[in-house]
């Protein structure tokens, strides 16, 4: 999976174009998605969410996406689970302070965010992560949020 | 030096206009004095008599001590408990919290615990991985990062409310700091993550230690064109080196740590390799004061703690400036 993650944060333009637009087709269909009833929904978007952002992102399923923040590397691959920036122990290599095998998550994520000319929305002080929401669906949230009717 | 509203020991200083501490080490690099501050060693014991022996090598030196949080993931007395007894003698504490170990929960009610204690200083952290140890199989916590720890530790100062909103009665009165490394990559991001800090609630920032005066000096460059030099202190990590086979061993097994093969290279061709490491250290202290925003020196002397005396002394970093001692 190591590979598809690169290769997503490679493609980090394009792929966020792609997002934005599942946004945009997201807010169209609100209405009908609302009449359905968000809680409904839930289960079966999170499903479908788990199975694509784990492929292209290694995606951990937090419920709270950051990944058009953070250059389409999902934050949560970091052994410290840091949402807002590399530690300060990241190899001279770029390797992970905990797996050396691994690169830093940040290190990708600042790659790719780059591509995206993102470097404006990586400097968003991300919060802590909200337990209750994992395993929920994002997408679903972040509609929820864009149209006004979530906490 | 003693202010003239020096308080009792353990009491804190009168808040000046636009200070958010009752501490003195914000006084001092408010002043625009040159600050040095130290890492205490945390000891292996239960014993006070450990800390305030160890704190007393730094007496008439430091203007603040910091008490590392189980540094390297390696169990020791914890900060919390270090700035306790410290602070009852009157002593400058920096508290060191690191998210490994402890949730929000326990953060929140550390945080109101240490300020009424008399801490007025908070160093927040991420935290090592709990696999450069003594314990490897515990679990990570993580449940907050340095920088949301920032913006929550100034929410409780600045709001009066716990992260949930709960009101806070009397909030902590804390100076914040947080850390930075320079010499790690993604080396373009690290000026741009020190802002994000800032941004966060750092009053202060102490850096890892520089011994790449180069990468150093570019790294304050980038921080002084995005305008953070007026926002926030910053202090320059350095340390003496006991020898070239020990920082050799630190380069490759302490996390975030960058040697250059130079400073190696200069231990190993002297007599006396721990006399070389102080030496080095005072050169690094002459060096860093020469860069532009440079506000003071965070001296990390790990097992060579007795010699900041002399590190301090002959650097003249505290320009013949006497800090508050302990009243013998």
């Amino acid at each position: 999976m190591k590979a598809v993650r690169l290769w997503s944060v490679r493609n980090a333009r394009w792929l966020k174009k792609v997002y934005d637009g599942l946004e945009w087709i997201l807010s169209l269909l609100n209405p009908i998605l609302r009449r359905i009833g968000y809680d409904r929904l839930d289960k079966p978007f999170a499903a479908v969410e788990g199975v694509v952002k784990g492929f292209l992102f290694d995606s951990q399923s937090c419920g709270q996406c950051t990944l058009g923040e953070t250059g389409m590397a999902c934050p949560m691959n970091c052994p410290k689970t840091l949402r807002n920036g590399p530690c300060g122990g990241v190899r001279q290599n770029g390797g992970c302070e905990i797996k050396p095998e691994m690169t830093c998550v940040w290190v990708n994520a600042w790659e790719g965010s780059q591509q995206i000319g993102a470097e404006q929305t990586i400097q968003i002080i991300q919060a802590p992560v909200d337990n209750r929401l994992k395993g929920r669906s994002a997408w679903l949230r972040a509609l929820r949020i864009k149209v006004g009717s979530a906490s | 030096m003693k202010f003239d509203d020096e308080p009792t020991p353990g009491e804190g200083l009168p808040i000046l206009p636009g200070h958010t501490s009752p501490g003195r080490f914000e006084r001092i690099l408010r002043a625009g004095k040159f600050a040095v501050t130290a890492e205490i060693a945390p000891p292996d014991s239960a014993d006070p008599a450990d800390v305030f022996a160890r704190a007393a090598l730094f007496d008439g030196y430091v203007d603040a001590i910091n008490a590392t949080d189980s540094s390297g993931a390696n169990c020791h007395m914890s900060s919390m408990g270090i700035c306790s007894l410290l602070t009852r003698k009157g002593y400058a504490m920096i508290l060191q919290q690191s998210c490994r170990d402890r949730n929000r929960i326990a953060m929140q009610g550390d945080i109101l615990g240490a300020a009424a204690m008399g801490v007025c200083n908070i160093l927040c952290l991420s935290g090592d991985g709990v696999q450069s140890g003594d314990h490897p199989e515990a679990k990570p916590v993580f449940d907050m990062d340095s920088i949301s720890a920032l913006s929550m530790v100034r929410r409780m100062r600045d709001e009066q409310q716990f992260m949930s909103g709960r009101p806070i009665s009397s909030p902590p009165r804390l100076f914040l700091g947080a850390a930075a490394n320079p010499f790690a990559p993604p080396l373009d991001f690290r000026p741009h993550r020190m802002a994000k800090k800032i941004a966060a609630g750092a009053q202060f920032i102490q850096t890892q230690y520089c011994f790449d005066i180069e990468r150093f000096r570019t790294f304050m460059a980038q921080v002084r064109d995005l305008g953070l030099l007026e926002k926030a202190y910053v202090l320059a990590g350095v340390g003496p080196l006991a020898s070239a086979k020990a920082a050799d061993w630190i380069r490759k097994n302490v996390a975030g740590v960058h040697i250059p093969d130079a400073v190696i290279d200069r231990l190993a061709g002297a007599q006396d390799q721990k006399q070389e490491g102080v030496d080095l250290c005072i050169d690094l202290i002459e060096q860093v004061r020469e860069i532009e925003g440079v506000s003071g020196v965070h001296i990390m002397a790990y097992r060579m703690e007795d010699r900041i005396g002399e590190i301090v002394t002959r650097s003249n970093a505290l320009d013949g400036r006497e800090p508050w001692r302990p009243a013998l």
